[in-house]
């Protein structure tokens, strides 16, 4: 592994003297996040030659791996152990690697209740834009001795620097776990969950779609026995059909969602479709997946600047069997809502009034080069981050252009 | 070793013309030049180290703030700020060039919201304050610093400080959402936001811990926490603390997150007893107070596993808090130790290393010979769940020779918790303090990087200067003094880079990278 690291080294100070940029990549299973891959990006560098669990002590909650480690080989690794990454990250392909899982810095369903990736992050060895290997952080919970660097990377999209190494806390993973559904609109379930936010209930995740309001409950046995039996209580009261879920099908919804797979991700135009039509789109392609971040009370959001918005089917209670319906799927309590639809800059608009930001998550080249992947950054910021890709990575090596354009 | 003399990098400034061109843009009562006026702002909590500043200045709103920033950059004078100036290592020690921005008047409380639980807060609103405010929603804010009472959000983001329930509720790094604040240049920033994973890098984090040397801060939106129905605290007594050690592992690996897991040894409890009668097993080596929260079920449910391992480990009586007035008695203990152990001696150095759990047993027998080497009795309270220790050095600053013995004394624990794989500073901060042993604990490449991260954020590098990052020329002197100090002592001297010091990250799995002792490795695929 010292060779290879070595030769890594070596390979990045070459880069950095020719002035030619590198693209990091693991399995390559979030290509399509953050900005455009455009020709001249650089050479791809496959980081999955450096791999293998470093060091795991689970009565330490403390896990460090390779960049090139599978996600789903550090998963399993914990699992054995009965502890979990409690951020569920998604892996978005059977070959995701643990270095790609910390330059996306995605956080699945239980993001609301575990916090995110970057809260899990407590260490990172790398090697900077010039090649000298450095180390931040460790292996303990607590370390204020100079600046969180290890969180500062997590979600860089690779711009920094090349993370060789990192260190994650795990958690144990819940004892029991209960999954509810019931049937309810757009807008009364977010009311709900507002509601519900502000009680001590052990509520590991939440989705809302297609008019069916899901709630996942985690924790000692006891305590989701019992709140399970409160919300579905308080539900009926108010006439409200309210069921379980099979622990094997929660499973498998719940990682629908973490993974994509739902059909709500794969909604395609149908051929037809009036303004597919006439931006000159022909057959079935896939729509744009927006992902609004929003404070979690923002109702529900209908900008309107296409002038086009579809009824609002989503607000009322009704049936998702079989498929697809809506153009909504929300998760974490309200505070995280993907749209297929809407108008661009309209999406932009709305999620700043709503105290947040509008990403477009997937969509194509020509769309994302035109407005950008992440909502931008105002100029003092813009002005910290060139400085901060400049502190790390002055050659100007590391996956150029892939979080913003400028750098 | 580091004297108590602050020597910042200095600046040259015309104080008159500074003063003059504040009176411009600052009412009169905030500004304060006189020597008497000055002088209550000359330290923090960490009272060895004194300095008086140039100037203090108390805005009254984030506009003053920015007017103060913006003569400041103008004029090349160095700013210091400063919440209440509890912190512990010198954080907000004056410049002799420049000027404090006390936040103190910026203290209300804008907005608290039970549906998103958050508040919204100016940086010098204190701790207790958010919780007091959030209580009528059932809701409070987790970090509790034992200064909680005094003191504020701006200086707990400033140093990520911790508490007694982080294992379970986390830093305050993982409790602040959003933080506004002010470059040295006078723009207004906003790091994070009301929403998840604001665009962009990740400067909340970096802002967090980030000791006043990269943002003024001027307004917090920080995370509350629904409060539990019931907490219940178990405390148990062992007769060796290297088994209570233990016990803190087995309690982890047994699948439970307590809300709080302390540890104090017998000179600890000893101090505390008669100051707070809490109740103590005086015989006790070691006591460990271990507590859980939530639904009654929950808690009866993890207090019985609780119960199990502590007694499977060893414990020699373990007492369970029957109600809440109870509760608050046992812990009144851990929280007045500080206090306690200043009544039994005239003077101490409180330090702060993180070190993995399982090297708490080896540290304890380290600081016992440290303690008969250097002459000098050591009370030791560690957040236990964490790995936090927090070594109490006691000294008599009037003994000639003490206060240097006593500081080479904790700059030895320090070094040694980098040794064992772990770190200077868990939640005090560097500061003044520990900004030597930074030296000890990352190489100059890696302190250069640093340096570059301020920059990006402070490029005039006015902020807090001289503070938590060490200059590569003070790193050359303590490698130099390291030397020497391990040719009298004849023992090995550690690798002057701590990077490879620290743990072996080219050893395959099999080779030890981690630490003997660990439950379970993982071979690494090849």
């Amino acid at each position: 592994m010292k060779a290879i690291h070595d030769r890594w080294c070596e390979r990045v100070r070459a880069a950095a003297a020719d002035g030619r940029p590198l693209r990091l990549r693991g399995s390559g299973s979030k290509d399509f996040y953050g900005q455009p891959l455009l020709p001249g990006s650089g050479e791809v560098f496959d980081t999955r030659e450096y791999r293998g669990i470093v060091a795991y002590s689970p009565s330490e909650l403390v896990v460090t791996a390779r960049c090139g480690t599978p996600l789903a080989e550090l998963e399993a690794a914990l699992a054995a152990q009965g502890q979990m990454l409690a951020f569920e990250p998604p892996h978005f392909g059977p070959q995701a690697t643990v270095g790609g899982m910390l330059a996306a810095g995605l956080s699945g369903p239980r993001r609301s209740q575990a916090g995110a990736l970057r809260d899990y992050v407590l260490g990172v060895r790398l090697i900077d834009g010039e090649g000298r290997a450095l180390s931040f952080g460790g292996q303990v919970m607590k370390n204020v001795a100079g600046y969180d660097v290890p969180r500062l990377l997590a979600g860089s999209l690779g711009t920094l620097a090349l993370v060789t190494e990192v260190s994650l806390k795990t958690l144990p993973r819940p004892v029991a776990e209960r999954t509810l559904v019931a049937d309810l609109g757009e807008g009364e379930a977010l009311r709900r969950l507002a509601a519900w936010n502000a009680l001590p209930l052990p509520l590991s995740a939440s989705a809302w779609f297609g008019g069916r309001l899901s709630l996942r409950l985690s924790g000692a046995a006891a305590a989701v026995a019992s709140s399970a039996a409160a919300l579905q209580r308080e539900l009926r009261a108010a006439g409200v059909a309210v069921g379980h879920l099979p622990e094997d099908e929660a499973a498998v919804f719940w990682r629908s969602l973490r993974e994509q797979t739902h059909p709500f991700f794969s909604a395609t135009a149908p051929a037809g479709d009036a303004r597919q039509f006439a931006a000159g789109v022909v057959g079935a392609e896939p729509l744009p997946l927006w992902r609004l971040a929003l404070r979690a009370t923002t109702p529900p959001v209908r900008p309107a600047a296409d002038g086009a918005e579809p009824a609002s089917t989503t607000d009322a209670p009704g049936g998702i069997a079989g498929g697809a319906t809506g153009t909504t799927l929300i998760e974490w309590g309200g505070a995280l809502r993907w749209r297929r639809d809407g108008d661009p800059l309209a999406l932009r608009a709305a999620a700043a009034a709503a105290g947040g930001h509008a990403t477009l998550f997937r969509g194509d080249a020509p769309l994302k080069s035109a407005i950008g992947a992440f909502a931008p950054l105002p100029p003092p910021l813009a002005a910290i981050h060139r400085r901060l890709k400049n502190a790390f990575d002055a050659p100007g090596v590391f996956n150029p252009g892939r979080l913003f354009r400028e750098f | 070793m580091s004297g108590l003399a602050f020597a910042p990098p200095r600046f040259a400034v015309d104080r008159a013309a500074l003063v003059a061109r504040l009176r411009a843009v600052l009412p009169e009562d905030a500004l304060r030049v006189d020597e008497e006026a000055l002088r209550p702002y000359e330290c923090d909590g960490l009272t060895a180290y004194r300095q008086l500043p140039l100037l203090v200045t108390l805005p009254e709103n984030e506009a003053q703030a920015r007017a103060i920033l913006r003569v400041c950059h103008e004029l090349g004078v160095p700013v210091v700020p400063r919440g209440a100036a509890t912190g512990l290592s010198g954080g907000v020690l004056p410049h002799p060039d420049g000027v404090v921005v006390s936040l103190a008047r910026l203290k209300n409380i804008l907005a608290i919201d039970p549906a998103t639980r958050t508040a919204v807060v100016q940086p010098g609103v204190r701790n207790l304050a958010v919780s007091q405010a959030a209580a009528p929603y059932g809701l409070y804010y987790a970090p509790d610093p034992s200064s909680q009472i005094a003191c504020t959000i701006g200086g707990n983001i400033a140093e990520n400080s911790g508490g007694v329930h982080c294992l379970k509720y986390g830093l305050t790094v993982h409790n602040v959402l959003r933080v506004r604040g002010l470059t040295i240049a006078g723009e207004i920033v906003e790091f994070g936001c009301a929403a998840p994973d604001a665009p962009g890098y990740d400067l909340l984090a970096v802002a967090n811990g980030s000791e006043g040397l990269l943002v003024l801060i001027t307004e917090a939106t920080v995370r509350l926490t629904p409060k539990p129905e019931l907490a219940q605290v178990a405390l148990a007594s062992f007769d060796d603390v290297t088994r209570a050690g233990e016990a803190v592992a087995a309690i982890i690996a047994a699948g439970i997150l307590p809300a709080g897991l302390e540890m104090m040894d017998k000179k600890a409890t000893h101090a505390v007893e008669p100051f707070v009668n809490a109740g103590y097993d005086m015989d006790a080596e070691a006591l460990l107070l271990c507590e859980s929260d939530g639904t009654p079920e929950e808690v009866a449910e993890e207090m019985a596993r609780m119960q199990a391992v502590l007694a499977a480990s060893g414990a020699t009586a373990i007492r369970v808090s029957q109600n809440e007035a109870e509760r608050l008695k046992f812990w009144a203990g851990r929280k007045a130790a500080f206090p306690a152990v200043g009544r039994i001696t005239p003077d101490y150095l409180c330090m702060d290393g993180t070190i993995p759990r399982h090297s708490v047993g080896r540290m304890l027998q380290a600081i016992a010979d440290m303690e008969r080497r250097y002459g000098l009795r050591c009370a030791n309270v560690f957040h236990a769940g964490d790995g936090n220790l927090h070594p109490l050095i006691m000294y008599d600053a009037n003994q000639p020779g003490e206060l240097e013995r006593a500081q080479a004394f904790g700059a030895e624990i320090l070094e040694l918790s980098v040794e064992f794989g772990g770190t200077i500073t868990g939640e005090h901060g560097v500061g003044v303090e520990k900004v030597t042993q930074m030296c000890a604990q990352f190489t100059p490449d890696e302190l250069a990087l640093f340096e570059r991260l301020k920059r990006a954020f402070d490029p005039a590098g006015l902020l807090n200067p001289g503070k938590a990052i060490p200059t590569p020329a003070r790193c050359r002197e303590y490698r130099l003094a390291r030397l020497a100090t391990a040719g009298e002592r004849g023992t090995p001297c550690c690798a002057p880079a701590a990077d490879d010091a620290t743990h072996d990250v080219w050893g395959d799995p099999a080779d030890g990278a981690s630490a003997p002792g660990d439950a379970t490795k993982t071979e690494g695929s090849r």
